[in-house]
C-alpha cells in the first residue's frame, strides 16, 4: 500500500516532476506560501530543503506543514548534519505523525560551507545509515532495540551524483543506499544526456526511480560561480559558452531555455523516469521552465 | 604523536600577569618533535616573555625554565618538587595532557597552558604536521584500507564519499584530499573494493567510562593481546 500521493506515483509510469523550496531566514512565511501555492498543482512533489548551504533557516518540517496546510505533497529532506540519531528518530516520528511520509536521506553539506561555520558538525550517522534508520523504525523498534508505540511508514528517497568526476565511489555508495531502501533517487545537477543515459544504463538493475536533477543558471558568471564554489557541481564549458550568448538581461531566459531543452530531452529520450527542478533562489521560474519543457506535473 | 601551537605572547602574557615567579617548563616528546613546547622552544619563549616584560617597563615577572623528557609520566615529573619549590605558577608548554600531569603534582600551585593542543597527527614533510587519528577507540582501519576516514573526511562519514568531492578533493577545501576518494583508490590498487560495498554501522560513541582508562597487560600472564 502506498504511503503517499507520492509513492502511488513512483509505483506507476508517469513522467514525475519535482521541485524545491528554501524556507526563510527568519519568521516570515508569506514568500514560501506564494511559492507553494504557485507550485502545488504543477509539480508532483515539492521538497523542503534542511539548511541547505549549511545556511541556518526555518526547519524544514515546517516548511513541509505550510506544503501540507496548502494542500501540496511534500518532500522532506533530511541531513545528518545538525541531529544526533535521538532527535533525528524524534523528527520522523513527529513528521509521520503529521502526515509527513516522504523523506529524502542526506549527509548533508559541510558546516564549513554555511553562516555558521563555528557550530558543531554533528554527523552521527551518514545517509546511508538515516536510511536504515528510517526502515528500522517502520519494523516498530528505535536504534536502541526499543519497541515503539504506533509505527511510521515511509517513502524514503535519497540523491546520486552522476555527473561526478569520478564516479565509481559515488555508485558504491549508490548502491548502499539501494540496499538499505531507498526507494528513489534526486540526482545532483545534471547536464550530459550521454553520462545521464550511461547512468541510467547502470541503474536500471534496481527497481528504483530516477529523477534527473535540473539546475537552472541564471547566467554564464554564475555557472562558473557554483563550478568554483559549490560542492560537486561540474558545469560544461558548453553550457557556460551558450549562457554567455545571451543579450544583457537575457541571462535567466537562456537558462530557462536550456534546462527546458535537457527536461524535453530526458523525457522523449527516456533518459530517467522524471525531473527533479532546483532553481536555487528563483523558484518563481520553475513554472516557465515546465511550460518552455511542455511537461506537467499532477498526473490523475 | 600529539601535536600542538604555541600560544600567541599576548594571550601568554594575559595568563601569566597575575604572578610574579613563573616556572616555564617544556617537554622532552611530542611537542619537542613538532617544536611547540621542546626545550628549544623554552628558550625562545623565555627570551620573548623577558623582552615582553622590558617594554612593558615593569619588568616585574621573574622566569625560571626546565624541560622534563615527559610531563604525562609521573616518573618524570618528581624533579618540580625542588624545580617548582619557590615559583608562583608554573607555564608548561607540554600538551593539554602534560598540563594536567603537572597540576596533578603540584596540588597548591596554578599550571597554565603555553601551547593549544591540536591534534594526533604524523610528520607529512619537515615541518608540516598531518591530522591523522581521532582515538575513537574502536579502529577500522583494516576495512578502509589505512586511510581513516574519521579523521581525514570532514563529516567522518563511514558508507562512502559524499556528493560534494570533486578533482578528488573535499568540498570544503581545494587542497584537502578527500578521503573517501583516497580509500576508494588504495581498495582498488589492492584488489580489496569489497570491503567498501560492506555497510558501515554507526558508531559507538558512548562516553561512558569518561575519562577512559587503559590498564597494561604487559605484566599479567602471557602480556599483550588475548
Ligand atoms: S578508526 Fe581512525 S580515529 Fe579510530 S582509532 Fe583508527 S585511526 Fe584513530
Ligand atoms: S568530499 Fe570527501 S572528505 Fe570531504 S566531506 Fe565529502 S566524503 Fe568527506
Amino acid at each position: 500500500m502506498s504511503v503517499s500521493l507520492f509513492d502511488e506515483k513512483l509505483n506507476s509510469d508517469a513522467f514525475l516532476i519535482t521541485t524545491e523550496i528554501g524556507p526563510p531566514k527568519g519568521t516570515d512565511t508569506s514568500e514560501i506560501l506564494h511559492d507553494i501555492d504557485m507550485l502545488k498543482d504543477k509539480v508532483d512533489a515539492i521538497n523542503v530543503t534542511d539548511h541547505q548551504s549549511s545556511v541556518m533557516r526555518y526547519p524544514s518540517i515546517g516548511g513541509c506543514l505550510l506544503v501540507k496546510e496548502r494542500g501540496g505533497e511534500p518532500v522532506l529532506q533530511m541531513t545528518c548534519r545538525d541531529r544526533n540519531r535521538l532527535a533525528l528518530q524524534a523528527e520522523l516520528l513527529f513528521a509521520y505523525s503529521r502526515g509527513v511520509c516522504n523523506v529524502l536521506c542526506l549527509t548533508g553539506d559541510s558546516v564549513d560551507v554555511g553562516d555558521h561555520k563555528e557550530a558543531k558538525p554533528v554527523f552521527d550517522l551518514d545517509s546511508v545509515q538515516l536510511l536504515r534508520m528510517a526502515r528500522l523504525l517502520e519494523g516498530g523498534t528505535d536504534m536502541g532495540g526499543n519497541e515503539l508505540k504506533g509505527v511510521p511508514k515511509f517513502c524514503l528517497g535519497s540523491t546520486v551524483h552522476p555527473e561526478a568526476d569520478f564516479v565509481e565511489p559515488q555508485l558504491v555508495k549508490f548502491d548502499k543506499k539501494v540496499a538499505a531502501g531507498s526507494q528513489f533517487f534526486q540526482t545532483q545537477g545534471v547536464f550530459d544526456p550521454a553520462t545521464l543515459r550511461r547512468f541510467m544504463q547502470y541503474a536500471s538493475q534496481f527497481n528504483v526511480k530516477i529523477l534527473a536533477g535540473i539546475i537552472v543558471m541564471a547566467s554564464a558568471r554564475m555557472a562558473k560561480y557554483m563550478n568554483d564554489n559549490v560542492p560537486g557541481i561540474i558545469v560544461p564549458q558548453a553550457v557556460i559558452d551558450e549562457l554567455a550568448t545571451a543579450e544583457k538581461g537575457k541571462g535567466l531566459q537562456k537558462g530557462i531555455e536550456i534546462a527546458a531543452r535537457f527536461i524535453r530531452s530526458v523525457k522523449e529520450e527516456n533518459l530517467a523516469h522524471g525531473v527533479h527542478v532546483m532553481a536555487v533562489g528563483n523558484e518563481r521560474i520553475v513554472p516557465d521552465i515546465l511550460e518552455a519543457a511542455e511537461v506537467s506535473g499532477i498526473h490523475a | 604523536m600529539i601535536v600542538a601551537e604555541a600560544k600567541n605572547l599576548t594571550e601568554i602574557g594575559k595568563t601569566i600577569a597575575p604572578y610574579g615567579r613563573i616556572l616555564v617548563l617544556g617537554c622532552g616528546t611530542c611537542v619537542t618533535v613538532c617544536g611547540a613546547g621542546g626545550e628549544r622552544e623554552v628558550a625562545l619563549l623565555h627570551d620573548a616573555l623577558r623582552l615582553m616584560d622590558m617594554k612593558a617597563g615593569n619588568g616585574k615577572h621573574v622566569f625560571l625554565e626546565c624541560t622534563l623528557k615527559r610531563q604525562c609520566d609521573p616518573e618524570f615529573l618528581d624533579v618540580l618538587e625542588e624545580k617548582a619549590a619557590n615559583v608562583d605558577a608554573v607555564l608548561s608548554l607540554g600538551c593539554g595532557i602534560g598540563v594536567q600531569a603537572v597540576a596533578e603534582r603540584l596540588p597548591d600551585l596554578p599550571v597554565l597552558p603555553g601551547v593549544n593542543t591540536s591534534f594526533l597527527g604524523m610528520a607529512k614533510e619537515w615541518g608540516v604536521w598531518d591530522e591523522r587519528c581521532a582515538a575513537c577507540g574502536d579502529c577500522r582501519l583494516d576495512e578502509t584500507a589505512g586511510i581513516c576516514p574519521i579523521t581525514r573526511c570532514t563529516k567522518g562519514i563511514l558508507n562512502g564519499p559524499c556528493a560534494g568531492t570533486k578533482n578528488g578533493r573535499c568540498e570544503v577545501s581545494k587542497e584537502m584530499d578527500c578521503a573517501w576518494v583516497l580509500i576508494y583508490q588504495r581498495l582498488e590498487n589492492m584488489r580489496q573494493l569489497e570491503t567498501m560495498r560492506r555497510y558501515y554501522p554507526p558508531r559507538n560513541f558512548r562516553a561512558i567510562p569518561r575519562p577512559k582508562r587503559v590498564l597494561s597487560k604487559i605484566n599479567a600472564a602471557g602480556g599483550g593481546h588475548e
